[in-house]
């Protein structure tokens, strides 16, 4: 029997050969056969999660309470000391300093990735800004974000932190951070499908163990990781339940 | 446990009332008129037992309150209930959660210096195996216009 892997479609790109050489340190650990399948989008991911044909996922938050609640997966890890974190950027020349000041009817760069688009939609909410008063200009990436901005066709951007970050120094000059999110609490989890549970534990210890041993450590860093963090049940109900707040 | 507010931590000239928390226990609480902006960005998280006394607070809860975390968890949720807050708002709180529901709306809180901030508040239940083992809140930005409709109406529920 051979198991099903997935990552969240928002990985970031540079990362995607990491996730399968991540894979492939996996079923040398556990002796398990295990296929890792990318999906370019989170509609045909969910729509495999709903088809039961998943058994191990890189799972994006917003998904986690489907994956718990419906699916029956449980938390293994997360990457130690990461979480999801928005950012709020405009163009440079954009006289705008605070998102308080911007217009209704804003038109807002944003990609599909759940956890960060429901980040930045709080983060506007001061701005008396919500889904139904501004213009969502969708975009595939965050470079496409980025230059949306520049050309001028988009008002303002939501930003995965860590991506706004990686943007070239050229790009960053152009652009202005109005907020960054400091919520520490959201992040990506490595979960197990009920197919797996009676391996959970094993597959825990392999992956906590990973950061003390040199191939580990290089796996590890071609996920742009330093370890794996243990995330216990009451953990992950507790992100739910934190989510949950946040959706609303 | 509460204590009384105590004049030598207030920061600013203050009025003083005395607050009957669950409807019984009085508390003296002394308030100014000085706001602390909310901090951009950032969540306030707490947690409480059934019963609304803490179980755990945030960072940002912390530095907002002007408690330590030592005199917040233990203490009844209430320890931030402003005199300006009508009890309705709290009653509708209630009510909600103990329905299993979601609890959403604009808060003034207390700090300990007797200053206020102005929070959106949300509340759920924490449901283990079926059960309500405590309750939630996140609380983020509110907008001004939101808040600027709370001082109108809220000395209207009184
Ligand atoms: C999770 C949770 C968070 C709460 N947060 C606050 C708060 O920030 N400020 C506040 O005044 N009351 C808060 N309350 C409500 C208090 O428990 C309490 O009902 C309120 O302060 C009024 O006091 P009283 O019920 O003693 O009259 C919260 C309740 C719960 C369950």
């Amino acid at each position: 029997m051979s198991f099903k892997f997935t990552v969240s479609p928002d990985f970031t790109p540079n990362h995607l050969s990491g996730w399968y050489i991540f894979n492939t340190w996996l079923q040398k650990q556990t002796g398990l056969a295990i296929h890792l399948k990318m999906y370019s989008d989170f509609n045909a991911q969910r729509a495999a999660i709903a088809n039961d044909e998943i058994d191990l996922i890189y799972a994006n938050p917003f998904d986690a309470a489907m994956l718990v609640r419906e699916k029956g997966f449980l938390p293994l890890v997360k990457p130690e000391g990461a979480s999801d974190e928005a950012i709020i950027a405009v163009n440079a020349e954009n006289p705008v300093a605070d998102v308080a000041d911007l217009p209704q009817g804003l038109k807002l760069a944003v990609t599909d990735d759940p956890d960060v688009r429901m980040m930045g939609m709080i983060l506007l909410e001061p701005g008396d800004l919500d889904a139904g008063n501004i213009e969502a200009v969708p975009c595939t990436t965050y470079v496409v974000v980025a230059k949306q901005l520049l050309r001028g066709d988009a008002e303002a951007g939501i930003f995965l932190a860590e991506a706004y970050d990686d943007l070239s120094p050229m790009i960053k000059k152009q652009l202005k951070v109005l907020v960054r999110s400091q919520i520490s609490v959201i992040h990506h989890v490595l979960m197990a499908g009920p197919e797996l549970s009676a391996q959970r534990e094993e597959i825990r210890r392999h992956l906590l163990a990973m950061a003390n041993e040199p191939k580990g450590q290089g796996v590890l860093e071609s996920l742009g990781f330093t370890a794996w963090a243990a995330v216990d049940d009451e953990a992950m109900e507790f992100s739910i339940d934190l989510m949950d707040t946040l959706s609303m | 446990m509460i204590q009384d507010m105590q004049p030598e931590t207030i920061v600013g000239a203050c009025k003083d009332v005395t607050l009957l928390l669950y409807n019984e226990l009085p508390r003296r609480v002394l308030y100014t008129e000085i706001e602390t902006p909310y901090p951009d960005g950032k969540l306030i998280v707490s947690t409480t037992d059934p019963d609304g006394v803490i179980t755990h607070v945030n960072r940002a809860f912390v530095e907002m309150s002007g408690y330590t975390e030592e005199e917040l968890i233990g203490a009844p949720h209430s320890i931030l209930r402003h005199p300006d807050m009508p009890p309705a708002a709290f009653k509708d709180l209630w009510d909600t959660v103990s329905r299993g529901e979601k609890w959403q709306g604009f808060v003034k809180n207390l700090r300990k210096d007797g200053g206020y901030y102005w929070v959106k508040a949300t509340v759920i239940p924490n449901v283990r195996k079926g059960k309500v083992v405590g309750y939630t809140s996140v609380r983020r930005k509110p907008s001004r216009t939101k808040v600027e409709e709370c001082i109108k109406l809220y000395p209207t529920l009184f």
